[in-house]
């Protein structure tokens, strides 16, 4: 990693925040804890060896903030979400909503998966409806809701067709806001757009904020994308690989409302720079965790050369 | 070209070559049958008697050995007496595609040969009834304990091990005990076709309850569904199609266990008009009854298989193939 130019002394600190993001931050702040993670840990058995996969994890989220977890692969950044969305049980530690333990899943949180996981044999309507008449609330109302919803995120059109008869951007807007029609205090999304192409993926991104400034929703969201991560976040946390451990959580110096032209922006890279300290530089401090690939040996004449 | 393109590994077929091979899958069989029943030159080991001259013991219509005729012949010859005429034939229990063909419609005009005989539209309604009820009462059960096998490692392990073992058991080896208990009209058939649909059926239908994709049931966990729920609303509508074209597959073997099963205690059904048409040496009616049974069980299954593209229009496998 030594041809990484990283271009630091030109760019401001990432920790350098303008007065108006300095401003939004300090309001953030004051707004009510949503979720509470604190000494989090998470200790995966198989055959008799225990692995250590996430350790000592603190964080908290307060209503309405957009948070970001990064970090490279086998990091444990799914694993974390599952154990917030009560999918998987953590070794120690506690896992606070509104300061009430979680246990096991439920509809105060919502989650979007990579993979759509919109229900094949119920219509679109039907599928956001799910979650409402499973909490006991009436077909009529729930109905309503549901196209309320659709309507929000403009496929009200399709309300009476199949999941696969949508294409990946709108199955992922409906599940996010099938998870968002129980009202839930948080939304974990865990890869969500990691499936989609580059641009169904920037349309996601902008539509995702859009949804996030019109309701009350806190987010926390998983991704590998740097740029993702930025673009979207108010802080980011970057967990470390072998154990997940939370290395360090960013304030994002990127003014709101954000929009694609800010990717050049200095605060934009000087963020980004940063990160990939972090992620990419960082990992070289564990060698041996990850195998490198083997350098290949001339297959063509010595002539011909493509670069 | 042609060839590379109907030999392409694990790629569907145009339309009108699926349809032109479907048709030959049958054509082909009927075929070959045909040569072997019209072309006299192919097999017909025998000859069929239609005059027989001087020969006392033979009657028209009678079928012997083309040895034994060629005797017959050369001793008539020789002792100046009119010889016997006679043309190549198969042997009488392969009719031709013709004479099985009409028997399909004269086998239904047929009496019965005896006086509490059944006629054979008759003999086909009991089969069906005993086939009906064999399936019923084995999915009623069946099914249920399936799905919950394959939803509760706890109810899959108690009921499994002994099913895995309790299927391997023939089925028509409960025949004499069927008899003992449940009499022998109706009941010991329907029983054989219940032992050998549902030991099959609780495994298959826990392992496609197995297949469900983990994602929605964790869709639906965070959705807040609880345990019932999960079951009812998640896991019964999703594995639906799959589980509907496991029954399809069940019910023919079901028809599987038919004969045998209809052989127990007194024989009836279509079992019963086969038996009868074969001791009466009616062969095209028995070829014409067997044939039954399967254009029933294809009918059956197509039909279903029509239905199930209806009642599950978001299965993409079931609207691709069929």
């Amino acid at each position: 990693m030594d041809d990484v130019v990283l271009p630091a002394n030109l760019l401001p600190s990432y920790r350098q925040q303008s007065a108006p993001v300095r401003a939004r931050f300090e309001a953030l702040k004051a707004r009510e804890v949503i979720l509470t993670v604190s000494h989090l840990q998470k200790v995966f058995e198989s055959q008799g060896k225990s692995t250590l996969a996430l350790k000592d994890i603190n964080f908290t989220t307060h209503r309405r903030e957009f948070v970001c977890v990064v970090g490279p692969s086998g990091c444990g950044k799914s694993t974390l979400i599952r154990i917030l969305a009560g999918l998987e049980e953590h070794t120690e530690g506690d896992v606070l909503l509104l300061g009430q333990p979680v246990a096991g899943p439920g509809s105060d949180r919502g989650m979007v998966f990579q993979g759509y996981t919109l229900f094949p044999w119920l219509t679109v309507k039907k599928n956001v409806m799910f979650g409402l008449t499973v909490n006991g609330h009436g077909k009529l109302e729930s109905e309503r809701e549901a196209l309320q919803w659709l309507q929000l995120i403009g496929l009200e059109k399709f309300a009476d067709a199949y999941p696969h008869q949508l294409s990946g951007g709108m199955k992922q807007r409906v599940a996010i806001v099938r998870a968002l029609a129980n009202q839930p205090r948080i939304l974990l999304m865990d890869e969500p757009f990691g499936a989609l192409d580059a641009q169904t993926r920037c349309r996601m991104q902008a539509h995702l904020l859009e949804i996030w400034r019109k309701i009350d929703i806190t987010i926390l969201f998983i991704t590998h994308d740097l740029d993702e991560a930025i673009y979207l976040a108010d802080r980011i946390i970057v967990l470390s690989a072998h154990p997940g451990e939370v290395q360090e959580v960013i304030e994002v110096p990127v003014a709101r409302p954000r929009s694609m032209t800010q990717f050049v922006s200095p605060e934009f890279l000087a963020t980004k720079a940063r990160l990939e300290e972090l992620i990419y530089i960082g990992r070289h401090e564990q060698p041996g965790e990850e195998e490198s690939y083997p350098i290949l040996g001339r297959q063509t004449h010595v002539t011909d050369n493509v670069e | 070209m042609a060839k590379s393109k109907l030999f392409r590994v694990l790629q569907p077929l145009t339309p009108r070559a699926r349809l032109v091979i479907g048709i030959l899958s049958f054509v082909l069989p009927v075929a070959l049958w045909s040569i072997i029943s019209y072309v006299p030159a192919v097999w017909h080991p025998q000859i069929m008697i239609t005059d027989a001259g001087s020969v006392s013991y033979l009657d028209v219509g009678a079928h012997m050995t083309r040895d034994a005729f060629a005797d017959e012949v050369a001793q008539a010859h020789a002792e100046n007496r009119a010889p016997p005429r006679g043309v190549a034939a198969n042997p009488v229990y392969l009719p031709s595609p013709g004479q099985v063909l009409k028997a399909f419609y004269t086998s239904f005009t047929t009496p019965p040969e005896s006086k509490d005989g059944q006629w054979l539209h008759q003999s086909l309604w009991h089969s069906i009834q005993i086939i009906f009820w064999g399936f019923v009462i084995s999915s009623i059960i069946g099914v249920p304990i399936g799905v919950l096998c394959g939803a509760y490692a706890a109810i899959a392990r108690v009921n499994e091990p002994f099913i895995e073992f309790f299927r391997y058991l023939p089925a028509p080896a409960f025949g004499a005990l069927a008899v003992a208990i449940l009499g022998i009209y109706d009941g010991p058939k329907i029983a054989i076709i219940v032992i050998g649909t549902f030991f099959q059926q609780v495994l298959i239908i826990a392992n496609t309850t197995r297949k469900l994709d983990p994602a929605l049931l964790e869709a639906a966990l965070t959705l807040g569904t609880r345990s019932r729920k999960l079951l009812t609303r998640v896991v019964i509508p999703g594995i639906l199609p799959d589980l509907y074209r496991d029954q399809r597959i069940l019910l023919g073997w079901a028809w599987t266990y038919l004969i045998v099963a209809e052989l127990i205690g007194t024989t009836s059904g279509i079992t019963w008009f086969i038996t009868q048409q074969a001791r009466y040496q009616h062969f095209p009616n028995v070829y014409a009854a067997i044939a039954m049974i399967g254009i029933i069980g294809l009918g059956t299954d197509m039909l279903l298989a029509l239905a199930g593209r209806r009642m599950f229009p978001w299965d993409r496998q079931l609207t691709k193939t069929a």
